[in-house]
């Protein structure tokens, strides 16, 4: 009788750590870190889902995803917080690092709430950097105009 | 008249015994007067800069922290070769801080000395001219028109992106700068810098997903830049601390060096009176006599 009873324990308490493990619906949460050279925006704080813009295509970060490495894009960044909020940001560019226990460091070069993104100054910066793109003449001018005229169409797709 | 011109000689051989003119006294005092003017000036300026520094440094220690958790929790290590050691020495322009720059020059030169096979990047004048005189050929890149302006990322992007074009190639690496802890201290640290093949044989690294070398380099070229503002950050703040306690220190000398010297400069006055009183009343009495 006392050898099952603490057989059982002994299963159900395996049997609980591999649900915790398995079930990513009550994983435990991720803990990010969202910077900017200039200012943070999340230290270390726990999230549940995290939507980044990569050059290897957007994807969305769940607790206890694969490790994994990616440059950003020019977009946005959408963090579904605990309490069930999102936040939307824009970030220029930057790296994202999703480590094996679950930490996920976003570092982004420029990011600033979508809120605070004026439609007509990115309609006018994608107009500035078209009329760029056309008068380049070395390749690296042009390489700079492509790049300017992507974060500008990213940023006029974030404000509307 | 005749006791007047009798009176003025001995006055002349006994005023340029030592330091007891009181012109050369009243010289020197001004001048320290000056000095002191502006070492407390430089406090106040370096004051305000430093709580601009330290304001922003705060900011950026989250992006910095941030950008270094990668390489610790994939345990990357250095690579096993003999490409030779990468410092980059962070320092500024601008002296009269203390012991910020000299500490730097100091680890550069052991570390040369420990490992000859070493290329140094340096960013700002000052451990510049410390090196060139013995290290002239480690030097492979100097930054310079560091320090006047707080640093942002476009210029630890550009240093990066130099550094980057002009292909040194390493086999481990380190960032040498000083660590702000608080107002009166800092610590000379060092930064592990990791070069793509290290990175590429970390141990841990097939634990992440779907990485091919593009990525990597992408990644290794933006934390380089990440990592390099994050020291000048760092750097930045921990020399205008140590410029406030420097010039602070300073002006308590030169307060000191104006006390005493205006001691000497009052008992010399007197005693000039008195010498004058004495011969006038000698003469007198003689006179009299």
């Amino acid at each position: 009788m006392a050898l099952t009873r603490s057989a059982l324990r002994l299963f159900s308490g395996r049997f609980n750590k591999a649900c915790q493990v398995r079930g990513y619906a009550d994983a435990p949460s991720m803990s990010l870190t969202f910077a900017a050279p200039s200012h943070v925006l999340y230290n270390n704080i726990s999230v549940k889902q995290i939507d980044v813009p990569s050059f290897s295509g957007s994807f969305g970060i769940l607790p206890a995803h694969v490790p994994t490495l990616a440059v950003l894009k020019p977009g946005v960044v959408t963090v579904f917080e605990n309490d069930g909020s999102t936040k939307k940001f824009f970030v220029s560019s930057g790296t994202v690092t999703i480590n094996e226990d679950s930490t996920v460091q976003l570092l982004a070069e420029e990011a600033v709430p979508v809120g605070s993104l004026d439609i007509s100054a990115a309609k006018e910066l994608l107009a500035q950097s078209q009329s760029q793109l056309a008068s380049a003449s070395s390749d690296v001018a042009k390489a700079e105009a492509e790049i300017s005229i992507e974060v500008s169409e990213a940023l006029v797709k974030a404000c509307e | 008249m005749f006791s007047r011109s009798a009176a003025i000689v001995p006055q002349c051989s006994q005023q340029v015994r030592g330091m007891a003119t009181l012109k050369m006294i009243s010289i020197r005092l001004k001048s320290v007067k000056n000095i002191q003017k502006i070492t407390q000036s430089m406090k106040m300026v370096s004051a305000a800069k430093y709580t601009k520094a330290e304001r922003e440094l705060k900011l950026a220690r989250p992006y910095g922290i941030g950008s270094q958790e990668f390489y610790k929790k994939a345990e990357v290590k250095d690579e096993e070769g003999e490409k030779g050691q990468l410092i980059i020495a962070i320092s500024s322009d601008r002296g009269l801080c203390g012991a910020v720059h000299s500490s730097i020059g100091r680890i550069v030169k052991a570390d040369i000395a420990a490992n000859p096979n070493t290329k140094v990047v340096i960013v700002g004048d000052k451990v510049r001219n410390i090196l060139q005189r013995l290290h002239a050929k480690n030097i492979a890149m100097v930054v310079t028109e560091v320090g006047r302006k707080p640093a942002v990322f476009g210029d630890a992007a550009i240093v990066a992106q130099s550094i980057i074009n002009s292909g040194i190639e390493f086999s481990k690496g380190k960032i040498l700068f000083n660590a702000f802890r608080t107002v009166v201290s800092f610590r000379t640290t060092e930064m592990p810098l990791y070069s793509q093949t290290a990175v590429a044989n970390a141990s841990k690294l097939p634990v992440y997903d779907s990485l091919d070398s593009d990525v990597i380099q992408s990644y290794t070229e933006f934390s380089l830049a990440s990592l390099l503002f994050y020291s000048m950050k760092e750097n930045a703040t921990s020399e205008q601390s140590s410029r406030m306690t420097a010039m602070d220190n300073a002006s308590k000398n030169a307060g000191e060096m104006i006390d005493k010297l205006t001691m000497t400069f009052n008992r010399t006055r007197q005693a000039v009176i008195t010498r004058e009183l004495i011969e006038i009343i000698s003469v007198i009495a003689t006179l009299m006599s």
